[in-house]
């Protein structure tokens, strides 16, 4: 048996070298080494005859054909209204959505604002011509047009609902609602090991808000526009803050689950999971001085569409008022539609402060940070998505 | 044989291709190999190779887009960076823990199940150590992450006793996974204890060898190809592993996260194969070494 | 060497925690799947029926246990073809790079899966420019399911010998028949015993399907990574797990008859 153990070892060399000079050449043609242009890409300018499916990448919740609780489907009426047959995969991250989107041509994708850009530069969504989609004149004026979802003047996509990123506590151990967010970042470690943050490079856009607030020194204007210097100041924060972390999140069941046994007593948190624990969990949210992070989605349409029409035709049904209503309310975020809080249950435009101007301009909306300072800044480069990546990574060591 | 006259009468061709291939080994070994291998070489090796060499390219940092640039950057980056090598120590470090927990506690089991169980017995117990596989892998470790809670059912066993849950943590991340891995490795140390003949045990007894002796100098060197099969599951799965730290290792990362984060929410396929080559070289150096033992024969 | 009555009863008694151990998770899920809570909170706050009803009424877990059995068996059929294959080879020939194929037909599953996900994929988008879906899955499960077959049939070929085949065929048989009546049925137990840890493996797969799996394949493992995200569905994920494991009792049960007491299944390879 051992003399049949010894490696020839030419052999596997061979096997080896064919199987390197094989693939070598196939990859070298079917890697693109260009540079792309998102200019190149032109919005339509009228629509044509629905074609006959569309495919759809969005977060969890947003596009529900009844397939996870038969009472919850607005895919359906879609289906028979336009003869698009859907077919929906959904994503837990942005990053995980970006891969997706590079893999598979989706002929819609619902983005939040750390991806749109990504994906608008990568070329894989087309320009949106608003003019096509009825539903977008109700949009809140506050919701178009923005940083995240147009590129000079360009829009490339319809919003479609928007939150922020909360500050959640357990009421037992904060006997008053805290007003800073230091008790997860400079007063963390008074409870060490029950902090939890939410698991995404884009989370450092947090640590840059408060800095914002507490070491004015440092210029940041904008947390989303951080050069070289205050990155590390964000980077130092949370580095501190990891000390004293119990686990970070990104899928909510496993916050809602800490929260509510009380493995977590305080850190970042949405609407919706607030929601989504039981009514005596004793957990509160608020909004801390410094201000909120948060998102505003867009349904974006694939630059490689096969689907175009459905796709447009998808995007003026999800904005209308009653799905838009449905769909945000299914979810736990604010609506873009100004009609849309006529049909969502009383009391739930309010705990979203949906259409609230103020409110929602107190929110520093996820957007892609890229080396062209956001903030108007020309005389340094921004520190940009891939850095933050980096950053990320070394923090959680 | 009178099933191969009547198959003779019956189709002369098959016979005569019969015949030819009994009569040249080349041939019919070709035969035999080329539809596996055409699989696992264009398939498996190729995309290997792909990968490997993905890691000395670069990536447009914005659009994610791989350049065909030669670069050794990655490579470096992942072989001095310090964030690199403690996760590599780390995940080393749990992978080995792991299996170390998986073969003291799969000894005894296998032992009971091969050699003191009735074979009714025995069967029901084969039965009980493969059921939970069916139970999903997330499920499972969502479920210790319930017992593990700080009011869970491991807190409540071991109050009593003064004891604590370890929590979410790399305690907690070793002990699911190698509750994850468990079946995989007494399977194997099993079978090995099944191949001990009875005989063999005996003779040694009425030698006059005590039991522990026994099992020292027989049995053990007889079962240690089935207990480095066995460990080549537990290390290698762990090793990979990037969902059960994140349900219950805290705020921990393995090389996995590492891997996985670079794919998906960096989009830099070059880092990630850079980083990919640490598990492919420790698994190599490993199977490099287990090999001399026959191991690889008793999977 | 005898085993006194009291070590046997210590060993007995360390299996019997050792399978405590290994169920209580599983007492947890079964418990679970009846909580009112829909985070899956411990201990739970009380106990429903809601949802093993609604369990049965979710198209998706339906729809992806479905998928997950098809892609199984289709890629389990193939890998006991092809681990059928190169264990003959294996274990009949000797032949030039024979270790080294035995290397290859262990790589697969001693590579971390989150390495081999991330190679397939890639060789399947950028170099082969083929859309993934439900055969690029089954493709991918197939390279890591072949060593259970293998490890199986060629322990029991090392163990039968070749001297009913050579029996055979001095007496004239060929080639097709030898295998057919000879070595076929003595490989029976061996395959299935393959066959049933391939399926398993493949069913229960999420890195490297993850990384595989096309715009709307979904299979089981992706169900429930995608709907426990979702607090309002995890419970129904414990029902289906439950379920799952009490049906594989058949399965296993049957395997065992046929293959009889003598043959262990060999672990997943």
């Amino acid at each position: 048996m051992n003399r049949s153990m010894t490696l020839r070892r030419s052999g596997v060399v061979i096997a080896l070298a064919v199987a390197t000079v094989a693939s070598f050449t196939l990859t070298a043609c079917g890697t693109s080494a260009g540079n792309p242009s998102s200019t190149g890409l032109k919005q339509a300018t009228k629509l044509g005859k629905n074609e006959k499916t569309v495919s759809i990448l969005a977060w969890p919740g947003y596009v529900e054909d009844g397939s996870n609780d038969p009472k919850v489907n607005w895919v359906k009426p879609f289906e028979d209204q336009t003869g698009c047959q859907v077919t929906s995969k959904v994503y837990g991250t942005s990053d995980e959505a970006f891969s997706l989107m590079k893999s598979s041509n989706y002929d819609v994708v619902a983005a939040s604002g750390d991806l749109t850009l990504r994906l608008i530069a990568s070329g894989q969504v087309a320009p949106v011509n608003t003019k096509l989609i009825p539903s977008y004149k109700n949009v809140y004026p506050f919701l178009k047009l923005k940083a995240w979802n147009s590129v000079d003047g360009q829009s490339y996509g319809i919003p479609h609902g928007y939150g922020a990123n909360l500050l959640a506590y357990n009421t037992k151990d904060f006997a008053t609602a805290p007003t800073s967010w230091d008790v997860v970042f400079d007063k963390s470690s008074a409870n060490k090991g029950k902090v939890t943050a939410y698991d995404s490079p884009i989370y450092i856009a947090d640590a840059a808000m408060y800095l914002m607030a507490h070491q004015p020194d440092l210029g940041i204007k904008n947390p989303y526009a951080l050069d070289t210097k205050q990155l590390a100041a964000a980077v130092t924060l949370l580095k501190g803050q990891r000390a004293n972390i119990g686990e970070y999140w990104s899928d909510y069941l496993k916050t809602t689950q800490s929260f509510e046994t009380g493995d977590t007593v305080v850190g970042t948190t949405w609407q919706v999971i607030k929601n989504s624990m039981s009514a005596k969990t004793p957990v509160d949210v608020t909004v801390p001085s410094e201000g909120v992070t948060g998102w505003s989605d867009t349904w974006m349409i694939g630059a490689k569409s096969k689907s175009p029409n459905c796709a447009y035709a998808w995007l003026n049904y999800i904005a209308s008022p009653k799905v838009n209503a449905q769909a945000t309310e299914y979810f736990g975020e604010a609506p873009s539609n100004s009609e849309a809080c006529k049909y969502v249950s009383a009391g739930d435009c309010e705990a979203y402060h949906a259409g609230d101007a103020d409110y929602a301009s107190k929110i520093w909306y996820w957007t892609t940070p890229i080396a062209k300072c956001l903030d108007g800044r020309t005389n340094v480069k921004c520190t940009d998505y891939s850095q933050w990546t980096t950053a990320w990574q070394e923090i959680k060591g | 044989m009178s099933t191969e006259s009547a198959e003779k009468m019956t189709n002369g061709s098959s016979h005569r291709a019969s015949v030819f291939l009994h009569n040249h080994v080349r041939v019919r070994l070709a035969l035999l190999l080329s539809a596996p291998l055409f699989w696992l070489v264009l398939v498996y090796i190729a995309a290997l190779v792909a990968l490997l060499v993905t890691a000395f390219w670069t990536v447009d940092s914005f659009t994610g887009i791989v350049r065909t640039d030669w670069t050794l950057d990655n490579v470096i980056t992942v072989l001095t960076g310090s964030l690199y090598q403690a996760v590599t120590l780390r995940t080393v470090g749990i992978a080995l823990l792991v299996t170390v927990v998986d073969i003291v506690i799969a000894l005894p089991i296998a032992f009971f199940m091969a050699k003191v169980a009735s074979a009714r017995l025995q069967r029901v117990l084969v039965i009980a150590v493969l059921m939970p596989l069916w139970a999903s892998y997330l499920v499972k470790a969502y479920a210790w992450r319930s017992v593990l809670s700080h009011d869970g059912i491991f807190q409540w066993i071991v109050q009593p006793f003064g004891g604590n849950t370890p929590g979410y943590g790399l305690p907690g991340a070793i002990i699911a996974l190698s509750y994850l891995w468990l079946p995989y490795v007494i399977l194997p140390i099993y079978a090995g204890l099944e191949r001990v003949p009875n005989s063999l045990l005996e003779a040694s007894g009425d030698l006059g060898a005590s039991t522990w002796r026994t099992l020292r100098l027989i049995v053990l060197p007889l079962l240690w190809p089935a207990i480095i099969a066995g460990s080549i599951f537990s290390f290698s799965l762990t090793l990979g592993d990037y969902i059960t730290i994140n349900i219950v290792g805290g705020a921990n990362q393995m090389l996995g996260n590492l891997v996985f984060t670079n794919v998906g929410a960096a989009n830099n396929l070059p880092l990630a194969s850079a980083i990919a080559l640490i598990p492919i070289l420790i698994i190599f150096v490993y199977l490099t070494v287990v090999r001399r033992t026959g191991a690889l024969n008793s999977l | 060497m005898k085993l006194s009555k009291s070590s046997r009863v210590v060993l007995g008694v360390v299996t019997g925690v050792i399978l405590a151990v290994i169920y209580l998770p599983l007492l947890v899920v079964l418990i679970n799947s009846f909580s009112t809570s829909r985070s899956l909170t411990w201990p739970p706050p009380g106990l429903t029926l809601e949802w093993w009803g609604r369990a049965f009424q979710s198209e998706g877990a339906l729809d992806a246990i479905l998928t997950s059995v098809q892609v199984a068996v289709v890629a389990t059929l193939v890998s006991l073809v092809l681990g059928t294959l190169i264990s003959i080879a294996l274990q009949r020939y000797k032949f030039f790079g024979r270790d080294a194929v035995s290397l290859l037909v262990i790589l697969p599953i001693a590579l971390p899966g989150i390495i081999t996900g991330i190679a397939l994929n890639n060789a399947f988008r950028t170099i082969l420019g083929i859309q993934l879906s439900v055969y690029t899955v089954i493709i991918a499960h197939v390279t890591f399911c072949i060593v259970t077959v293998f490890n199986n049939v060629i322990a029991r070929l090392r163990r039968m010998g070749t001297n009913l085949e050579e029996a055979s065929a001095d007496l004239g048989a060929g080639i097709w028949t030898t295998f057919r009546l000879v070595t076929f049925p003595q490989l029976r137990s061996a395959l299935l015993a393959g066959g049933l840890l391939a399926f398993a493996l493949s069913f229960d797969e999420i890195i490297v399907t993850t990384f595989t799996a096309g715009n709307g394949v979904t299979t089981l493992p992706i169900w429930i990574l995608q709907n426990l995200f979702r607090p309002s569905q995890a419970p129904i994920v414990n029902v289906i797990a439950v379920v799952l494991v009490v049906i594989s009792i058949v399965p296993i049960y049957l395997a065992q008859r046929l293959a009889g007491a003598e043959t262990v299944p060999r672990a997943r390879g």
